[in-house]
């Protein structure tokens, strides 16, 4: 046995990294995790999953039940799509995805139903639109399909957790404000509302999550003026 | 026929995809900077949604609900294929529109070529299955009431984004704050939008 072949035998390589020679969490993989919280933003700069991120955030419970479901598909897809990837015929991808993806909101969905009745009444259909929530295809088509699994995975769990980021800094004002509660207990002492103090009913109606997210999105852009746009 | 009309304009304005359910935000924000691909991705949406909604309700209604297979016969009453939905909705909404992009392509191709990129994107826009869920939990008694749904919704759509198209023409000539262009802007208008839709609330039909 030659010197070359021996020490390939004593490196044993994970058949889904690309390089044996990059560490698991090198610097070019952290940024896949950290990026999407602010530069690359799923919800603020890319423009992906708006609709899920507006509907459930009157209370804080089902946003972040719903961030938890979006991570689990969003990272068990973009393994699977990326294991598929060389295997997938063109023309055909967009089905083929769909089906991988809703699949694994299928499983999510029953196992909400089973262990968390009342939140996964409370979201109603915005499980099942996690299919169609753009943020899943969308990482798919644009990163899962080109790259390794364990980038994949890092880049859906990144991208579901800059998207559950603004879920629950939105969900946190609107109940706070709203109904002066967080996770349904009261934080909003007894005093303040004898002194006068009355919850904002305009902030649990839909048209406020609209405004909250314009609103943090003029201050994230305002802090970070690369993401500006021209007009 | 009244209760078919009040339906029609109940989705269309009270219960408004975008304004009060945020379905198909991303296409509404992405493809709403001219008011005349707004406008063809608009009819695309009515188009898709009005097949998809009542096929789904068949579906529904003969397959995947609890005992739907009675018809079949009488010992699979029992049988609750509903977990299933998700899956089948979406695969006939993915057929659906290949077909319908074919449909179009052979027999009018002026209008594809006007809808181009648009009609497969429809495929992952959350209100055509969000058109089919809701559909599900209302419980609608026959093909034409879920028609009338699908129809009615897919015109609110294309309401919301002509609307919000319009106003985006126009609004690249007034001084907004820097960090506000773009995005931001939309969103707070749309919200402005949607606070003015709420008062369709109060209308019972």
């Amino acid at each position: 046995m030659s010197d070359k072949e021996v020490k390939s035998l004593k490196k044993p390589t994970l058949f889904f990294l690309n390089k044996e020679s990059e560490p698991l969490f090198s610097k070019k993989n952290r940024a896949l995790l950290t990026d999407p919280l602010d530069d690359n933003n799923p919800i603020t700069v890319q423009v992906l999953g708006v609709c899920s991120a507006l509907a459930i955030t009157v209370q804080l419970k089902p946003a972040i039940v719903m961030t938890l479901s979006v991570i689990a598909v969003m990272g068990a897809s973009n393994v699977i799509i990326s294991l598929l990837r060389n295997l997938i015929p063109n023309r055909i991808r967009i089905i083929v995805q769909l089906v991988v993806v809703a699949s694994m909101v299928i499983l999510v969905d029953q196992i909400l139903r089973a262990y968390a009745y009342d939140v996964s009444k409370q979201l109603s259909i915005f499980i099942g639109l996690i299919i169609t929530n753009c943020i899943v295809m969308g990482r798919l088509e644009a990163f899962a399909l080109g790259n390794g699994v364990w980038k994949s995975f890092l880049d859906g769990v990144g991208n579901a957790a800059g998207y559950g980021f603004i879920l629950i800094v939105v969900a946190f004002f609107r109940e706070l404000l709203g109904s002066g509660k967080l996770f349904g207990f009261q934080v909003i002492p007894d005093a303040l509302y004898e002194m006068g103090y009355e919850n904002n009913g305009l902030m649990l109606l839909s048209p406020m999550a609209l405004i909250t997210v314009g609103i943090f999105i003029w201050i994230q852009r305002a802090q970070n003026r690369k993401l500006i746009e021209k007009n | 026929m009244e209760g078919f009309l009040n339906l029609f304009v109940k989705s269309i304005f009270i219960e408004n995809m975008i304004f009060a359910y945020f379905l198909g935000m991303c296409s509404y924000l992405a493809v709403s900077k001219t008011v005349k691909t707004a406008v063809g991705l608009g009819f695309a949406v009515i188009f898709v949604l009005a097949i998809t909604v009542p096929i789904n309700f068949l579906l529904d209604t003969y397959l995947l609900r609890a005992g739907a297979l009675q018809w079949l016969d009488s010992s699979y009453a029992e049988i609750d294929l509903s977990f299933l939905s998700f899956i089948m909705f979406i695969a006939v909404i993915a057929s659906m529109v290949q077909l319908v992009e074919m449909i179009v392509e052979k027999f009018a191709p002026a209008l594809y070529g006007a809808l181009g990129i648009f009609l497969p994107l429809i495929a992952v826009n959350c209100a055509i299955l969000g058109g089919s869920l809701f559909m599900q939990q209302k419980d609608f008694s026959g093909v034409t009431e879920s028609a009338v749904y699908g129809l009615g919704s897919g015109v609110g759509w294309l309401l919301a984004i002509l609307a919000i198209a319009a106003i985006r023409e126009k609004i690249i000539y007034s001084n907004v704050p820097a960090p506000l262009r773009g995005l931001g802007i939309t969103f707070i208008i749309t919200g402005l939008m949607a606070l003015g839709f709420m008062s369709f609330m109060g209308i019972k039909l």
